[in-house]
């Protein structure tokens, strides 16, 4: 029932946008069809997932797929738990493109932008359905060059260009690694099917060579830290919700491929684990540091994923430490953190795309020190971001907290059990905390300067607040985020189910709700919520009768708004802290003279591995090809040329020149 | 029962005095008299019974920055546990959770700050984010180190410590961390060498320059979640440096009011014998006690 | 019939230089008809090739080579109004001297190599491989469309000439779709040519580097 559910709604999703292209360019009728389409594919697809979490039985259908075999597709409670974010936010973002992408204003690029969202979502739902490696594969791909087609929707835009490249290059590289994973699959346990490895079958270099290829190839597509060099530019260039999607969704398929295969491998080395946490940890923190040193709304958010997704990988690497050392509790606790970061992740990420698109749709800008004052003019947009703000900041009463909490404690207990290191805890708590400090500096950021104040460069008057189609999906997100937070005992059955089949067979059952006292801890949000409320109401009254005046300062005559402290002045403090990372490029205004022209500054940081590593190597590597430039000068007659050099050799290298000159000299 | 009364009774009404005794303390060195003990009581009725003035730029946001704090701070309040008795609510992770509350009161703190349009109020909103990613790695490298002690996950166990006490060998890591967690009381509670609450100049300050433009009974709230703040972490401190118990449930509470009121001394001292640090001098003083926090642990397990 | 291709051969090798050499653009056609026709001719001289597709192949190959393609060519020419001079990179002397060591090259190589007996004695790989290199030496050396275009048929002719030796074992089909490949390539870049005068106002390929990025 919940896989004939679910294949429906993928199929719905897939030809969600076909309808449209057979209409005119700009027609909205298109449009209208592919979100009733998506949003019943995606009800009928959140259905089906919620009952493959309730039930317990793990059915695998058989499809007849003669190349490769059979292809075995089925929903146990991992596919389910994955496939929820999947269908709400192909749903919702389908209907957010209703208001932020209409087809009439887009005649050129909308409907594509419909049919490649229905495509990317049936992609992503067959990839987690999929316990074969080749069905597996075409998800993985359909989503892959789907989310390419995506990213470069605005593909009269240079920059859009640009990335869609490095984007289509670097899940190229993703995949190649895959089809090795898969090879080497194969040719270990001599089928294409993914199941459980067990303990004997292939010794420990394979394993390795297992785990290394699966952590490069779906790190790459998660943007685990030195391999997430495409995620903010595309993130930052696509429509806003194609962002949401991305930065929500599709990241964590990646996280989805190493949970779902790194538990088919048995016997984890501790390294492995180990190298997980680390590398998480340092994607955590350099992602947000990064995301302080941006100044654009969107790749600011897009950096910010790169830092969740180390949070998530810290669980995942805690679990795989607890498989080493056979610890179930840190299993479970290191992997309820995870999954459920990437339900919050998903949900809060979500929002701040959909909210930032919402401003740049008013404003026509991303660039956050153009911003300002936005509170005003669009209250609903700038409410629904503090919410998605402080929930990605980890902070109660939101779902941030919980999940950050259940990879904490897991942490923590790594050093109250007598006789096990430390280590774990040492990387990864106060890294933890202090993710959790500098986002919370990045996104008062970012608030402060996008919807506070007062207006600096935009045109206020133009502001407006996003219609109802565009409101409704960021409601509905943000009630995901209250929800998990007040109430978190509802989402650890959840949690059961979905690791139920994860953890190793013989172990003690573990659930989530005997390790952290969730009840107790929603109760406390709750309590906070309900505390600071009546507390407001209390104040609301004497705010009222308040008197109005301009803000203190200090006596001079003429503020403007420009001269309130920008995002990038509140930034400085934190961005020359880790100046050592960020290598700040700042341009100073050259100012000479008595009469000194007017000038101008400006800043930015750099991708550490795109603009630091990458495109250097790649000029030195386009200069050393330069010289065979001169070859190609796109003269027919210098081709012709080479073709008689190249004949004339190849012919000589039969003459037997040796023996015809002995002839010659002999006579 | 009687106890959770008395911890709620502590919390909501002794902070003020601590601001009092510290005054009172500077004054002394100052060779003032200084205003009375109970001057910031006044303080705060004085303030609660004014009206209120509001910058036409801000929004709800900067009106309810302080309540929410207020709300964030009390609740963390009710997990710290004072003296040897058990905090109100216990749970597993409410370290985390009282962390992470201070966390929420700092950002709705900076964002009420930067509400008000203010270079001034951006300015101080943007050293207290950016302390403050010192000073929480600090705190949590602190409590990894009570953690791996008492063997525990909630705050009353990890600072009761153990049930035979805390053990010889913990001595030293207990020293260490005890210095880093008052640099970080008083970083966090903005007082010197951090930041000078009595300074009269906004560029260089810190928490009282993001208050500038609260008035009436908000900056009321902003000053008593202030001293609150001081009380909580104070609390935690005192666990630290002077677990001592008698078993005498009255004695031990008046052991309490002492030690707290002692501690406020200390800080007093401190500020009147000290000068304020350069403010890019500050993230080096954050660091050491986050070293010392890090040297800590590396001693318990070493 | 040996001698008699042999002479054959050898008047098209000579055309080879002819065609180096030859100064007028009018004049370089015809030379590449005329020798595109004998070498049409030839498969009427392997013995026990006579016969009707054979002789079909005959009147086809020599028709379009010797007047379909030169036709078009003369037309392309009138109707681009180019100067009739050829233009060559190289002069005139060095391009003969260039295609007489091409020949001489072509000669020593085809000793080389292991024939059947009964393409023993023949010149036809020398031929071969020696108008193949002529019609490379055209290619590279002539600047306009027209003549690049004479040169590809002389390097077509060079094949051709290499395919006779094969003629027992070639089905007559592909030497047909050969020639109709030919043709259609022929015919396109006529067109082309017209366009390129038009575009540039001067058949003068080196003139195409402008549409390189």
């Amino acid at each position: 029932m919940a896989l004939t559910l679910i294949l429906i709604a993928t199929l719905l999703a897939a030809g969600s946008g076909l309808p449209g292209v057979f209409l005119g360019r700009s027609s909205r009728w298109g449009q209208r069809v592919a979100v009733g389409l998506m949003a019943s594919g995606a009800l009928a697809g959140l259905a089906g997932a919620c009952l493959g979490l309730t039930s317990a039985q793990d059915r695998i259908v058989v499809f007849p797929w003669p190349a490769m075999g059979d292809s075995l597709i089925g929903v146990d409670a991992l596919s389910a738990f994955f496939l929820v974010p999947i269908f709400l936010m192909g749903g919702l973002g389908s209907l957010y493109s209703l208001g932020y992408w209409p087809q009439d204003q887009h005649p050129e690029n909308g409907r594509k932008l419909q049919l490649f969202w229905g495509l990317m979502v049936a992609g992503m739902a067959l990839l987690v359905l999929a316990r074969q490696a080749m069905a597996f594969l075409l998800g993985w791909e359909v989503m892959a060059l789907s989310a390419f087609f995506l990213v470069s929707t605005e593909d009269h835009r240079e920059e859009c260009r640009q990335v869609g490249w490095v984007y289509l290059v670097s899940t190229h590289l993703g995949t190649l690694t895959l089809f090795g994973l898969f090879s080497l699959w194969r040719w270990a346990t001599g089928s294409y099917a993914l199941l459980p490895l067990a303990s004997e079958a292939v010794g420990l270099g394979v394993l390795n060579g297992l785990f290394f290829l699966a952590l490069l190839g779906f790190g790459l597509k998660a943007g685990m830290m030195p391999l997430h060099f495409w995620l903010p530019g595309a993130h930052a260039n696509a429509p806003s919700q194609v962002s949401a999607m991305l930065s929500g969704v599709v990241l964590k398929m990646g996280v989805y491929g190493l949970v779902r295969f790194l538990f088919l491998l048995p016997d984890p080395p501790g390294a492995w684990g180990g190298l997980i946490l680390v590398l998480g940890a340092i994607s955590g923190l350099l992602g947000v540091v990064f995301a302080i040193g941006q100044h654009d709304l969107k790749r600011l958010l897009a950096y910010h994923s790169v830092e969740n997704i180390g949070i998530i990988l810290m669980g995942l690497g805690l679990a795989m430490l607890g498989r080493s050392a056979h610890r179930p509790e840190w299993i479970v606790l290191g992997l309820a953190g995870c999954l459920l970061h990437v339900w919050n992740h998903s949900f809060f990420k979500s929002l701040l795309f959909l909210c930032a698109g919402s401003v740049v749709q008013a404003t026509h800008t991303q660039e956050i020190d153009r911003l300002g004052g936005l509170a005003k003019r669009m209250p609903w947009t700038a409410g629904l971001f503090l919410v998605g703000a402080v929930a990605i900041c980890g902070l109660p009463p939101l779902n941030g907290f919980v999940s950050e909490l259940l990879v904490y404690l897991g942490l923590f207990r790594t050093i109250t059990v007598p006789g096990a290191g430390g280590s774990a805890a040492v990387i990864g708590a106060p890294v933890l905390a202090m993710i959790g400090a500098l986002a919370v500096a990045c996104f008062v950021k970012v608030y402060g300067a996008v919807f506070l104040g007062t207006p600096r460069d935009h045109d206020p008057a133009q502001a407006h607040e996003a219609p109802l189609s565009m409101r409704a999906p960021m409601l509905v997100l943000a009630a995901c985020c209250a929800l998990i937070g007040l109430a978190p005992g509802l989402v650890a059955p959840v949690l059961d189910r979905a690791m139920a089949g994860l953890l190793p067979p013989g172990s003690a059952p573990f659930s989530v709700a005997s390790l952290v006292p969730l009840d107790t801890v929603g109760a406390m949000s709750l309590a906070l919520v309900a505390f600071a409320g009546v507390l407001a109401l209390a104040f609301t009254a004497r705010g009222r009768a308040a008197r109005r005046v301009g803000t203190w300062d200090c006596g001079y005559a003429l503020p403007t708004s420009r001269m309130q402290y920008t995002a990038a002045s509140f930034a400085q403090i934190i961005v020359t802290m880790f100046a050592w990372v960020l290598r700040p490029r700042v341009h100073p205004p050259g100012i000479e003279g008595p009469f000194p022209r007017a000038a101008g500054m400006h800043s930015h940081v750099d991708d550490l591995v795109l603009d630091r590593v990458l495109a250097p190597v790649g000029r030195c590597v386009a200069r050393w090809c330069d010289w065979i430039h001169q070859l190609q000068q796109g003269l027919t007659q210098h081709y012709v040329l080479y073709i008689l050099i190249a004949v004339v050799l190849m012919l000589s290298t039969l003459l037997p020149i040796d023996g015809f000159l002995s002839r010659l000299f002999a006579r | 029962m009687m106890h959770i009364l008395m911890h709620g009774l502590l919390l909501l009404i002794m902070p003020p005095l601590l601001l009092g005794v510290i005054n009172k303390v500077k004054a002394w060195f100052g060779g003032r008299v200084g205003p009375p003990l109970l001057q910031p009581y006044s303080d705060l009725v004085k303030l609660m019974r004014k009206g209120m003035v509001l910058s036409e730029t801000t929004t709800w946001v900067f009106r309810f920055g302080p309540v929410i704090t207020l709300a964030a701070v009390i609740l963390a309040g009710l997990v710290a546990p004072m003296g040897r008795f058990a905090a109100p609510v216990t749970f597993t992770g409410d370290l985390i959770f009282f962390a992470y509350l201070l966390g929420l009161a700092r950002f709705f703190t900076t964002t009420a700050a930067l509400d008000t349009g203010s270079p001034f109020e951006g300015m101080g909103a943007a050293r207290e984010v950016a302390f403050a990613c010192l000073t929480e790695p600090a705190l949590f490298i602190a409590l990894l180190v009570l953690a791996k002690i008492s063997g525990s996950l909630t705050l009353a166990d990890m600072l009761h410590g153990p049930m035979s006490g805390f053990p010889a060998q913990a001595a030293a890591p207990l020293i260490l961390v005890a210095i880093g967690l008052f640099a970080v009381l008083l970083a966090e509670t903005c007082r010197i060498p951090v930041d000078d609450p009595n300074t009269h100049l906004e560029l260089t300050m810190i928490h009282e320059v993001m208050v500038l433009d609260h008035s009436g009974p908000l900056f009321g709230v902003i000053l008593y979640t202030a001293a609150l703040k001081l009380f909580i972490l104070g609390t935690l401190l005192l666990h630290v440096i002077a677990p001592f118990q008698t078993g005498l449930a009255w004695l031990d509470w008046s052991l309490f009011l002492v030690q707290m009121l002692l501690l406020a001394a200390v800080v007093g001292v401190v500020e009147s014998v000290m000068a304020r640090l350069q403010m890019r001098h500050v993230p080096y003083l954050l660091v050491a006690a986050l070293l010392s926090c890090g040297f800590g642990f590396l001693l318990l397990i070493g | 019939m040996t001698s008699l291709l042999n002479a054959i051969l050898v008047i098209v090798l000579v055309m080879n230089l002819f065609a180096l050499a030859a100064s007028r653009i009018r004049a370089l056609i015809r030379i590449v008809a005329v020798q595109g026709a004998l070498l049409g001719a030839i498969p009427l001289l392997v013995p026990q090739h006579v016969a009707l597709p054979a002789v079909l192949m005959v009147v086809a190959a020599v028709a379009i080579k010797g007047v379909v393609i030169p036709l078009i060519m003369m037309r392309a020419l009138r109707d681009a109004q180019i100067k009739r001079e050829v233009g060559p990179l190289i002069g005139r002397l060095p391009s003969v001297i260039l295609g007489a060591a091409a020949i001489l090259f072509a000669v020593l190589f085809a000793d080389q190599l292991p024939l059947a007996d009964q393409h023993e004695g023949v010149l036809l790989v020398p031929a071969s491989i020696a108008t193949v290199l002529v019609g490379f030496i055209l290619l590279t050396t002539r600047v306009k469309a027209i003549t690049q275009i004479v040169g590809y048929l002389v390097l077509e002719n060079g094949i051709y000439i290499f395919g006779t030796l094969l003629i027992e074992a070639l089905p007559l089909v592909v030497e047909l779709g050969v020639l109709l490949d030919l043709f259609v390539g022929i015919f396109v870049i006529c067109i082309i040519v017209n366009h390129i005068n038009q575009a540039f106002s001067s058949l003068d390929t080196r003139q195409l580097v402008s549409l390189k990025e």
